[in-house]
């Protein structure tokens, strides 16, 4: 076999472990074994990652507050330590034991309905997003409109969670957590229509198709970050899927120190954990869906490099926003409630309306292939985005600072 | 067959469920499952497009407007024997209100002419073709509904932030 040959048999691996298991099957059964297959794959994949997730983000935000975060738990019966990355199995186990406590004023439908709408709409959105060359789980045309429209359902969760626990804290959480992914939605949108409108299609597969070539002899790739209205939608779209996903520094649905924690507060137990794998779950998928719009999905940085499998690329990716949206939380502090909607409709609003100007100045601009039309065109595009965002920045943050601190040094 | 069946009975069933109930709050979210109902049955009719599109808008956003309508604006609950209709009446009124919007839209229904043709059967209408249709044949239209959502949104901000000002 020659090494390309090697190599792309590693790509298809998934795919060949698949056919070989369904092969054993009457045919009647294949097709239907395959798609069970292919979702209890995807399944277990994001639950291994959501697994590592929890650990990694302990120790990293443990390492940027100088301490050393969870290192004991190894394996059970040996003194085999492994760092601490046996921790994910001992809270599984505690998640599972714990006791399940269903408040008596609760409704209990909605109550126990809650968690288990939510998981499912998060694994549904995490259907669309290509894990390799040949790995995309679900082929839609429509498929960027299916992640948010899956997404959409996880809010109606949200509130379910909230209004059945029957407890002020968990109502109040609740709708703070909907202004905030209502707020923010409208952003996040915004900032991928550019990337609909210059790749001309929904379908997540043929939008990482159209970056899959590099400039400047297989050096730079033809990712959407690297223009200037990809960059500030890739800008736009990470803040706003921060909020999206409940993390810091819009972490006030659940905030521990206000409101005890938000939705959750009524939850223990597995219904505890099957919220917090949403969450992780749902970071996973909006980070997914950065790599596949902005950062090119499998294709790899250099065209040197893209012999190794397309998923190793996909993943490593994903891995990098995961960082940091860890790297984040570890950071910034939390936002008040009226900080968090005003920065949300009188910045990043008009942000991404500019930038939805700026992406079609880029698609009617595409003719200027002299090299002083080529400077000219980037020239206008960072303009048409740089100066409102310096403008409204100047004119919402007049007056606001610095900050003095009379008693801290 | 049975599937389309199944989808009917999901969506009649849970907006009837949803008229009968009491709380409001269940009415509501009985009244989410219909529009799921509704966005399977446009997936099982193969249309995708407008599948997403009824999750994503309905599911998603005029629920949420619901449910946030009812948390915010409802003082307290009105008990039903504060309504001054009788029953009678009550059901008389919706009786005829149903019936003359089911009279507007079958008419409608009937009035227009679909082309059903061998060809236009088989072929699936690609999103583009939607996008086209919608940007340039319905330019106005979709530009006048977008002025009147609008309208609706400003004086909807106008009449809460109104009732505010008298409650100070």
């Amino acid at each position: 076999m020659s090494p390309t040959g090697i190599w792309d048999s590693i790509d298809r691996a998934p795919l060949i472990v698949r056919d070989v298991l369904v092969s054993f099957l009457p045919d009647a059964w294949q097709g239907l074994a395959n798609d069970i297959l292919i979702a209890a794959t995807v399944t277990v994949v994001f639950a291994t990652i959501f697994a590592l997730l929890t650990i990694l983000e302990r120790k990293g935000l443990a390492r940027i507050q100088n301490r050393p975060g969870p290192n004991r738990v190894g394996i059970p019966f040996t003194k085999i330590r492994l760092g601490g990355f046996g921790q994910p199995l001992a809270d599984a186990v505690k998640m599972i034991l714990k006791e399940d406590i269903v408040p008596t004023s609760a409704d209990k439908v909605l109550h126990f309905i809650a968690p288990v709408i939510l998981i499912v709409s998060t694994l549904l959105s995490l259907a669309v997003i290509p894990l390799g060359r040949h790995l995309l789980p679900l082929e839609l045309e429509a498929a960027v409109l299916y992640f948010f429209a899956a997404g959409a359902i996880s809010e109606l969760a949200v509130f379910t969670a909230g209004w059945g626990s029957h407890n002020k804290y968990s109502l109040v959480g609740a709708m703070r957590a909907l202004a905030q992914m209502l707020s923010y939605e409208l952003p996040l949108v915004l900032a991928i229509i550019p990337v609909i409108m210059l790749t001309g299609t929904l379908s997540t597969s043929a939008i990482v198709d159209a970056q899959g070539s590099w400039s400047l002899g297989g050096f730079l790739p033809a990712w959407h970050v690297f223009t200037p209205w990809g960059f500030a939608a890739f800008a736009i779209f990470v803040v706003a899927s921060f909020a999206e996903a409940n993390r810091s520094p819009f972490d006030l649905p659940e905030a521990e120190s206000e409101i005890i924690a938000g939705h959750l507060t009524e939850y223990s137990g597995f219904k505890y954990a099957l919220f917090f794998m949403a969450e992780y779950f749902g970071m996973c998928a909006l980070a997914g869906l950065g790599v596949t719009l902005f950062l090119g999905g499998w294709h790899a940085p250099f065209s040197a490099l893209e012999f190794l499998p397309s998923w190793f690329w996909f993943f490593a990716k994903l891995f990098m926003m995961l960082g940091l949206f860890i790297w984040v939380r570890g950071t910034l502090p939390r936002l008040r409630m009226d900080q968090l909607t005003r920065f949300a409709w009188k910045l990043m609003v008009p942000l991404a309306l500019c930038n939805l100007v700026n992406a079609a100045f880029w698609h009617l601009s595409a003719g200027w292939d002299s090299p002083g039309g080529l400077a000219l065109r980037w020239v206008l595009s960072i303009a048409i985005i740089a100066t409102p965002f310096l403008l409204l920045s100047r004119s919402l943050f007049a007056g606001l600072g610095p900050r003095t601190y009379k008693y801290a040094p | 067959m049975i599937l389309l069946a199944a989808i009917s009975f999901l969506i009649l069933a849970s907006a009837a469920v949803a008229i009968t109930r009491r709380n409001l709050i269940h009415a509501a979210l009985w009244l989410v499952v219909s529009w799921f109902g509704v966005a399977l049955f446009f997936l099982w009719a193969g249309a995708q497009f407008i599948g997403f599109v009824q999750v994503l808008v309905y599911v998603g956003a005029v629920s949420m407007i619901m449910l946030f309508a009812m948390l915010l604006t409802r003082q307290g609950r009105v008990p039903v024997e504060m309504l001054t209709l009788k029953a009678e009446k009550r059901i008389a009124s919706g009786v005829l209100l149903v019936s003359a919007v089911f009279g507007v839209i079958a008419g409608c229904i009937l009035g227009t002419d679909f082309p059903v043709t061998e060809a236009s059967a088989a072929s699936s209408v690609t999103l583009v073709r939607i996008g086209e249709s919608l940007m340039n044949d319905h330019a106005v239209a979709l530009l006048a509904m977008g002025a009147l959502l609008t309208v609706a949104l400003i004086g909807a901000v106008y009449i809460a932030s109104s009732g505010e000002e008298d409650a100070s």
